[in-house]
């Protein structure tokens, strides 16, 4: 049993996902790196999919690296790119390194990336997506055909709060559930009405009670960030008051950590809410100083995960394979979960 | 049998933009075709639909999901077990149909079979080849 799914079945325990930041080359080493930042306060450490539909070392590769590293990966599958027998071949794959945790996304289209002259896949989509894996965890491939022993795999899905139909994201979200999911991370919502009124839907329908959801929040480095989500990113909206209040302050950078701070805690005060997922843009200290100001430091230390935690003040974040600090465009891509669901 | 596929995409055409995917599932997606959806989504819309509900890769197009959503909820003379039928897990489409008549598909019940591993799968197996109510297309 994963420790992801440890803490899921675990009542009352907060959990705190984080995203690997987007990767190329660099090995091991630069990889390590990330986790040292990451590892002390994350129970687990999301490996994207070619993100915003931009080629980077695979997730397979990621997840693996991660597990053999010691540290806790959610393995991210998309549909735009693979067909079904890639899927399950990834996820069985991966399987054999221990991955157990797997969220399955539809994935952006491949006009969201730089080689919007790819083919797009989609042969599965991502309810599908999840029954195929449970398929896998039940011991057959979607032929039929017997895995034995069948992989052990922890199943979670993502969906948008934050983009119509409103009122139907929530009844999407039970589908998923009954496919097989059993957790959600949730796509960036910068509209705390709307997520409210998800989740509240979340635990009417008595989807809560079958999965653990986990917002998620998006550290950035001010207000050029949020413009640029709110202009290219589709699925979602930053108001107006929000990019106002970041850009107007004395200190934007700070502002800007406290956008997310105030949404972390509105988003943790959500009835049906069990932790929070975090992508982080800023490369520097802001992860740990979140988890510390959300009162989640202390929780109980992620078995396996043991990485001191002095090194609050490292600036080393600057990803390896990445040239420079990179424009708010560039930054957006390291994002993968939740930019299409 | 040609004659068949001609005559049901002549029909279904210019009515709801048919793409012959041969197992169709208008009755369940509010009279609306889900493979018009540029990623052919078959299970509700994607994370990726704009504030003003159009589509992320056509943005001139309203989101297909957005409006089968809507006239599933409100078009009048749909039965309602078609519109329960909306929240069912539709399974993948099967590309070997691609281009048959839906019709004979569904009168051979050839449009609910699915692999194997599809109907253990999981458990819940609701609405995926369960044969619920079907349209007279």
């Amino acid at each position: 049993m994963s420790r992801l799914e440890e803490l899921v079945a675990t009542p009352g325990a907060v959990i705190v996902t984080a995203e690997m930041p987007l990767f190329d080359t660099g090995g091991f080493d630069a990889v390590q790196e990330h986790l040292d930042r990451l590892t002390p306060w994350v129970d687990a450490i999301n490996a994207t999919d070619n993100a915003a539909a931009h080629a980077h070392a695979s997730n397979v590769a990621m997840a693996v690296a991660m597990a053999r590293l010691g540290a806790e990966p959610i393995m991210q599958v998309v549909c735009r790119d693979k067909n079904r027998l890639a899927l399950q071949s990834d996820i069985v794959g991966a399987s054999m390194f221990g991955v157990e945790n797997i969220c399955c996304l539809t994935g952006d289209d491949v006009t969201a990336g730089d080689e919007p002259q790819a083919r797009r896949v989609f042969d599965l989509d991502g309810p599908q997506l999840v029954r195929l894996a449970k398929t896998l965890a039940a011991g057959t491939y979607l032929s039929g055909r017997r895995l034995d022993p069948a992989p052990h795999l922890f199943v979670g899905a993502v969906e948008n709060p934050g983009a119509p139909p409103f009122a139907y994201r929530a009844e999407r979200t039970l589908k998923k559930v009954q496919a097989g999911a059993r957790f959600f991370q949730l796509q960036i919502c910068f509209h705390p009405d709307r997520l409210a009124a998800f989740m509240a839907e979340v635990v009417r329908l008595g989807v809560a009670a079958q999965a653990a959801f986990l917002p998620t929040v998006c550290l950035v480095k001010g207000a050029r960030a949020l413009r640029f989500m709110h202009e290219h990113v589709p699925g979602i909206d930053v108001p107006p008051q929000t990019i106002r209040r970041v850009e107007t302050a004395p200190d934007p950078r700070e502002e800007a950590y406290q956008v997310v701070l105030d949404q972390a805690r509105h988003a943790l005060a959500q009835p049906g809410v069990r932790g929070i997922h975090i992508t982080d843009f800023r490369h520097d200290d802001s992860v740990g100083r979140l988890v510390a100001d959300l009162g989640l430091a202390g929780r109980q230390p992620p078995a396996g995960m043991t990485t001191d935690t002095t090194d609050t003040t490292d600036t080393t974040g600057s990803p390896a394979g990445r040239g420079g600090p990179g424009g708010p465009d560039e930054e957006w891509h390291a994002h993968g979960s939740a930019f299409a669901v | 049998m040609k004659v068949l596929p001609l005559i049901e995409h002549a029909v279904k055409g210019p009515v709801w933009d048919c793409r012959m995917c041969g197992q169709c599932v208008l009755h369940s997606t509010g009279m609306t075709c889900p493979m018009t959806c540029p990623k052919t989504l078959r299970n509700g819309p994607c994370g990726g639909v704009r504030e003003d509900g159009h589509c992320e890769v056509e943005p001139e197009m309203p989101c297909v999901w957005l409006k089968a959503y809507e006239r599933n909820r409100d078009l009048p003379l749909i039965p309602r077990a078609w519109r329960e039928e909306f929240n069912h897990l539709r399974p993948p489409v099967d590309n070997q149909l691609r281009g048959d008549s839906s019709w004979v598909n569904l009168v051979t019940g050839r449009d609910r079979q699915t692999p194997a591993g599809w109907a253990s799968g999981g458990g819940n197996a609701d609405g995926a080849g369960a044969g619920a109510a079907r349209d007279a297309r």
